[in-house]
């Protein structure tokens, strides 16, 4: 039965391996091709223009403004979601302390734990509509009607220029953290009860528990948000288009690269210009990806 | 809605559905992801065009000598205008002109994403009405040759008169306004004028007159201000073009029409003459009035304020009435007012108002049935045709007298006022918006920074001047000329 084994394998992959050349590999590379063509997409026949693309890209204000935005996502946005989601989990899971010889959560973290994933369980559009009426400029809008309470005039969350990318930053952390709350709080189940409990009987308090005993032990999960996160701070499209003003405003102070790429491609017909854009953003995302992985990396701690 | 290009979009659940869905696509690999198949598909740009193969004979009646029994696909925009006009008026008086003829008619809000997968395969409709917040780049198209050139249209018999060429039958600057490339490829259809709209019933109970000078706009907006209106606003968050319009209206009365033609064709230092920055300084003196806010807010919010009497003048064209009408009370009538002089030297006087054709039909050049469409058209710019239209989607067209004896709403019937007011001082149209589109994303941007005072009518002046140079300077961008 020995040389039946190949066809029976091959069988068995070629279909998957098919797929995914044709929908994943191929659309990449036709990308790099079209980044090198001036195509409009409204022919079948693009131009070749060489590098052209991405020479102008260097003189492009929105595509540096959004690559900007990209840095002040990546070390904002998945270190805050991180910190917040950590902290949680560990009070839903070992915060409570020792309660009849098992490591239990706060009380009722059965319920925040509900709570908390229930902003991953929206979509990002009901997200935008939802934070559109939060963020709202005047006193109808909720935070503001609730600073006008106290006495405090509107504050311009999404039309102040120094302010609206730190909001839009905000609603991505309020929507990621229910989910790496969930993440951790499974990596952390997976360490041994008794780790903990031999540690509390050795009179570690909460401290010492998380930073000497769960974050070493929770690292790959870590890893594993570290660059779900990051690659989501390459992202932002939807929130931003919902939420900013004037698309990316105002004065380009929100704008992220795919709703650049969207604009050039879906305004001015610019697909090969927006394919430049695209594979730009491919080679941050990778060179992002390939950093984290090489930077993190520890070794294993065995239990 | 309907002025289409112009008119931003409220977003849609399935418009925000399908955007998420291109995000995923987006973040990856970008662009080039969407298009992924596009590319090196059929490649039906190189099969010529089929349909004059099977042509009719050409009479006085069928002058594109269209095949009766040609199948014709008919892409109309949904948006403010409805699609009734079409189904229930001009495809009507097509089958009756020719029975045998089969009309296809789809109706979509997203122009863009349902066609451009077609012309970069090959397989396109007969008419478009391309319109809405995503419609498609007319001057790609033609660059791309995907349209058809109209010249014949005008110069067609028109169907009520015989002995007038349809070109005759319109207003003024219709047919020019429709250039690309110095010839007609784009059928506009809506004549819609542009200014400061008001509540008459409130100004009236205020005992208000629209200001006639700067200086009065700024009087009136201390006395509205007083009663605590706010005097001017609009909506920066989507709307911001219809401040620009403001600005490049008032720059055009100070200095002529020239101006307009001159901002076209990116003449060097056109954004820094003295017109343009005193009309700028002017609308930027204005901008101070309205509150922060209204930079976060969409148009129909700002609308909304003004049909609840908190808004005093909103800069608009003339299908804000109707596009307003579910939620105009009773008692509220709009009326429009032209925008104050600025100098007591502008070469225009108070009255004169923009006037223009807008919200583009198209016929794609390689359909089956171009002859079709072009006779389509010559039925949408008869008087029937004409005042179905308006009778159904509330909005004049460019067909002159259509409308006559039609009963006009209060916000129609000032319209009609403030154009005979004007009479031959009618402020033109700008071609820029459809030629150049990430030089009017600048505008947007730096129209909101002046307007909400982040810079200054200078700064505004060298920006604008800065991106309309680069544009000029970039070679990929195909350059357009107007003299008219």
């Amino acid at each position: 039965m020995r040389h039946g084994r190949y066809p029976f394998v091959v069988g068995f992959l070629a279909a998957p391996v098919l797929l995914y050349v044709v929908f994943v590999i191929s659309p990449y590379l036709q990308a790099f091709y079209i980044a090198l063509t001036d195509w409009k997409g409204l022919s079948a026949t693009p131009r070749f223009v060489g590098l052209e693309n991405f020479t102008r890209l260097l003189d492009n204000e929105a595509f540096w403004a959004a690559v900007r935005h990209h840095g002040v996502l990546l070390l904002a946005m998945p270190p805050a979601t991180i910190v917040i989601a950590l902290l949680f989990a560990f009070l839903l899971n070992v915060g409570g302390g020792q309660r009849g010889g098992r490591m239990t959560g706060i009380w009722g973290s059965k319920v925040y734990r509900v709570i908390f994933f229930m902003p991953q369980v929206l979509a990002v559009a009901v997200v935008g509509a939802l934070f559109q009426a939060i963020y709202r400029p005047d006193e109808t809008g909720v935070v503001n009607g609730l600073l006008a309470k106290a006495g405090i005039e509107p504050v311009g969350w999404l039309i102040d220029p120094d302010l609206a990318l730190w909001s839009i930053i905000g609603v991505m952390v309020w929507q990621g953290v229910g989910f790496y709350v969930v993440l951790f709080s499974a990596g952390m189940s997976s360490i041994p009860k008794d780790v903990f409990e031999a540690a509390a009987l050795d009179g570690a308090g909460r401290f010492t528990l998380f930073f000497r005993i769960t974050l070493p032990l929770l690292w790959d999960t870590l890893q594993v948000a570290w660059v779900y996160l990051g690659i989501a701070a390459f992202d932002g499209f939807a929130l931003v288009q919902v939420l900013s003003v004037n698309l990316g405003g105002p004065d380009n102070a929100t704008t992220v690269l795919p709703l650049e790429i969207w604009r050039t491609a879906f305004g001015p017909f610019r697909f090969g210009y927006a394919s430049a854009m695209g594979v730009a953003l491919f080679f941050m995302t990778i060179t992002f990806a390939a950093l984290t992985l090489r930077v993190t990396r520890r070794e294993r701690i065995e239990f | 809605m309907s002025n289409s290009a112009r008119t931003p979009g409220d977003i849609t659940r399935r418009q925000m559905l399908r955007r998420l869905g291109m995000t995923v696509l987006a973040a990856g690999p970008g662009a080039g992801l969407l298009s992924a198949c596009a590319v090196g598909g059929p490649s039906a740009s190189s099969a010529a065009p089929t349909a004059t193969a099977s042509g009719g004979a050409v009479s006085a009646a069928n002058p594109f000598g269209v095949a009766a029994d040609a199948p014709l696909e008919v892409v109309i925009f949904k948006g403010g205008l409805g699609d009734g006009y079409a189904l229930e008026v001009h495809e009507p008086l097509y089958n009756k002109k020719f029975p045998q003829a089969k009309i296809k008619h789809v109706a979509t809000q997203q122009i863009a994403q349902t066609l451009q997968p077609r012309f970069a395969g090959g397989d396109v409709p007969d008419m478009i009405a391309n319109s809405g917040t995503n419609l498609m780049d007319n001057g790609a198209l033609q660059q791309e040759g995907q349209l058809l050139d109209l010249t014949e249209l005008w110069d067609a018999p028109s169907v009520d008169d015989p002995s007038k060429k349809v070109r005759d039958t319109v207003a003024p600057g219709t047919v020019e306004s429709g250039y690309i490339d110095g010839k007609p490829y784009l059928m506009n259809y809506v004549f819609s004028a542009y200014g400061l709209w008001y509540d008459s019933a409130l100004f009236q109970e205020k005992g208000w007159t629209p200001p006639k000078t700067f200086a009065e706009f700024k009087t009136f907006a201390e006395t509205a201000k007083a009663a605590g209106i706010t005097p001017f606003a609009y909506a920066g968050k989507n709307a911001a073009y219809y401040a620009y319009w403001m600005i490049l209206i008032s720059a055009a009365k100070i200095e002529g029409n020239q101006l307009l033609i001159d901002v076209d064709n990116l003449a060097d230092g056109v954004w820094q003459r003295e017109s343009m920055k005193q009309s700028a300084a002017a609308w930027a003196e204005i901008g101070k009035y309205m509150d922060k806010s209204f930079e976060g807010l969409i148009h129909t919010e700002v609308q909304l304020r003004q049909n609840q009497g908190k808004v005093a003048l909103y800069p608009s064209g003339s299908w804000l009435e109707n596009e307003q009408k579910s939620q105009t009370p009773e008692g509220f009538k709009y009326a429009l007012a032209p925008t104050p002089s600025v100098t007591a030297a502008d070469k225009m006087p108070y009255e004169a108002i923009r006037a223009t054709a807008g919200e583009a039909y198209i016929v794609p050049a390689k359909g089956k049935n171009p002859k079709g469409g072009l006779e389509y058209l010559r039925i949408m710019l008869s008087k029937e045709g004409a005042r179905g239209f308006t009778e159904k989607s509330g909005n004049i067209t460019v067909v002159t007298g259509a409308a006559d004896g039609l009963e006009l709403s209060p916000g129609n019937a000032s319209v009609n006022a403030a154009q005979s007011a004007a009479g031959e001082n009618i402020v033109t149209y700008s071609s820029f918006e459809n030629w150049y589109k990430e030089f009017e994303t600048e505008l947007r941007k730096q129209t909101n920074a002046l307007m909400f005072g982040r810079i200054s009518a200078d700064e505004f002046c060298a920006k604008m001047q800065a991106a309309a140079d680069k544009t000029k300077a970039d070679s990929s961008i195909t350059k357009q000329n107007r003299t008219v």
